[in-house]
């Protein structure tokens, strides 16, 4: 579904990315592990169009995502989930997860749909709802992040970093809200330091170092041999 | 004491306007990080469309709306075509940018309207007797009108889907695109409607002075002077401060004549920047 083909890119004249190739497909959660530095997040970026890519190609659905506005990815069911997590500081809980409900074609019953299942998975944003989105905690500005990402209705989501700075507790809701979302067919590609969630949670996984992909293999082959993870995490 | 009264009625009908003016310049400061030096002479053009339908129609409250929308179509055509081509370069650029459009529409004016003043009737008849003074009913209706107006607009970014829109690209443009709003039409939106603001502030305050073709820049620079003491694209802090920055002008009339009076926001402006660079009305950065 989500297919990058010897992707090359740069931040200002620092060349970041060097031939990338990694493929998503549909409803598959794929892990991308590394140190940091290597290029994960910007292997996101260049997925949304903000870093700048210089050479390769992204294709989604078969479609070429250059000359894609970067509001458009939405739109083809990309959804995003910043490390930095991003939220609207000063628009509510509520007004965050507008900004992916109003869209065409959502009509006012899916959207209570679309908030109630959120509510469901995460019941603090619903006693949070007009609360200014920057007075809430690292971990519920996650949660925010997430449900922001899912009220676009993605075929995939690419989170980045989700557990990062987390308390034990929230890795673990983090964790089910990813099984969910798998359950429920969305692909996810899911940028990670945490080694244990990442096997837990993909079916495949990328290793990355020096802005290569340097390995790849099932999560099951890892699990079972973990030579390769020490050798380039160093875990 | 009858002084004073008379003098913070003028500062808060002065005040009013001057923020209706700001709150427009503000939001496109806001959200482009542009200082656009045209806004007032698009309050000017706004005057002129508007002085143009009451010659015609002889309808005041017509010639508010079609200066309004004419406008509005103006600067969304001006953003389309002058701005969005410079989004991402050097600031300057769209100053100088700016600064261009505003001596073009400045020498159309007075290729089209010449130099003499134009006079807008008062729609609303009338005065009333404060004191001594005999002060018109205009006034009145005109600070409430831009009350309407502004409180119009705030419900508007609050509560309306695009307001939201328009909220979310100002504090975070990468992550509203990512969200999937149309981020180059939400700029272009937010042009249009600061100028349909100007330009209808330029009709309701038309009738107090007259309209002539370099009455734009005074405009842009007593918006300016608010928008900063305010803090930039704090839209609540341009309206207080254009209210505050007109009332310390009135009260400074009692003493000194009106034209020396206008030092007063310069000094205000300079105190500014000197002891609060982010802005009167909003809480210091930790």
């Amino acid at each position: 579904m989500l297919v990058l083909e010897n992707v090359d890119a740069h931040y200002g004249k620092s060349h970041v990315l060097h031939g990338v190739s990694i493929e998503v497909r549909a409803g598959e959660v794929v892990g991308l592990l590394g140190r940091n530095g290597v290029g994960k997040t910007t292997t996101l970026k260049a997925i949304m169009g903000m870093a700048r890519r210089t050479g390769g190609r992204i294709t989604f659905e078969g479609r070429d995502l250059h000359g894609v506005p970067p509001h458009g990815l939405a739109g083809l069911g990309i959804a995003w989930v910043p490390e930095e997590r991003r939220i609207f500081r000063l628009l509510t809980v509520l007004e965050n997860l507008r900004t992916g409900l109003d869209r065409p074609g959502v009509t006012p019953a899916r959207r209570e749909g679309l908030l109630e299942k959120v509510y469901a998975y995460f019941p603090i944003l619903r006693e949070r709802r007009n609360q200014a989105g920057g007075t809430l905690s690292g971990g519920e500005q996650q949660m925010l992040a997430i449900a922001r990402a899912m009220m676009l209705e993605p075929k995939i989501i690419l989170l980045d970093e989700p557990t990062e700075g987390l308390m034990p507790r929230m890795v673990g809701q983090i964790q089910e809200i990813v099984h969910a979302l798998h359950r429920e067919g969305v692909a996810i590609l899911l940028v990670e330091q945490n080694v244990p969630l990442t096997l837990d949670a993909a079916e495949r996984v990328y290793i990355m170092e020096k802005g290569a992909v340097r390995h790849h293999a099932s999560a099951a082959e890892l699990r079972a041999d973990q030579r390769v993870i020490h050798e380039y995490l160093g875990v | 004491m009858d002084q004073i009264i008379i003098q913070t009625l003028h500062g808060l009908v002065n005040g009013m306007v001057l923020a209706m003016v700001a709150s427009g310049l503000t939001l496109i400061f806001g959200i482009m990080d542009i200082v656009n030096f045209a806004h007032g002479d698009l309050l000017m053009l706004g005057a002129f469309v508007g002085a143009s339908v009451l010659g015609v129609t002889g309808n005041y409250w017509l010639a508010l709306l079609v200066a309004a929308v004419v406008i509005g179509v103006l600067g969304a055509l001006l953003q389309i075509t002058t701005l969005r081509p410079l989004i991402g370069r050097d600031p300057l650029t769209t100053i100088l940018a700016t600064f261009g459009v505003s001596l073009v529409i400045q020498k159309y004016a007075l290729w089209q309207w010449g130099p003499s003043v134009r006079r807008i009737s008062e729609p609303v008849p009338g005065d009333f007797v404060l004191f001594h003074l005999q002060y018109p009913w205009y006034r009145i209706a005109t600070a409430v009108l831009a009350g309407l107006i502004i409180t119009g607009l705030w419900l508007f970014l609050k509560y309306g889907k695009y307001g939201i829109w328009i909220r979310a690209t100002t504090q975070d443009r990468v992550m509203a695109q990512a969200m999937g709003i149309p981020v180059p039409l939400v700029y272009t939106g937010v042009f249009a409607i600061g100028s349909a603001m100007a330009a209808a502030s330029g009709v309701l305050f038309g009738p107090f002075a007259g309209v002539t073709q370099t009455m734009g820049f005074d405009f842009t620079l007593r918006a300016f002077i608010v928008v900063v003491v305010g803090g930039m694209g704090n839209l609540g802090g341009s309206i207080l401060a254009s209210i505050f920055v007109s009332l310390l002008e009135s009260y400074a009339a009692i003493v000194v004549s009106p034209a020396q009076a206008v030092i007063v926001s310069f000094i205000v402006l300079v105190l500014t920047m000197l002891f609060r660079p982010t802005g009167l009305f909003v809480p210091t950065p930790k």
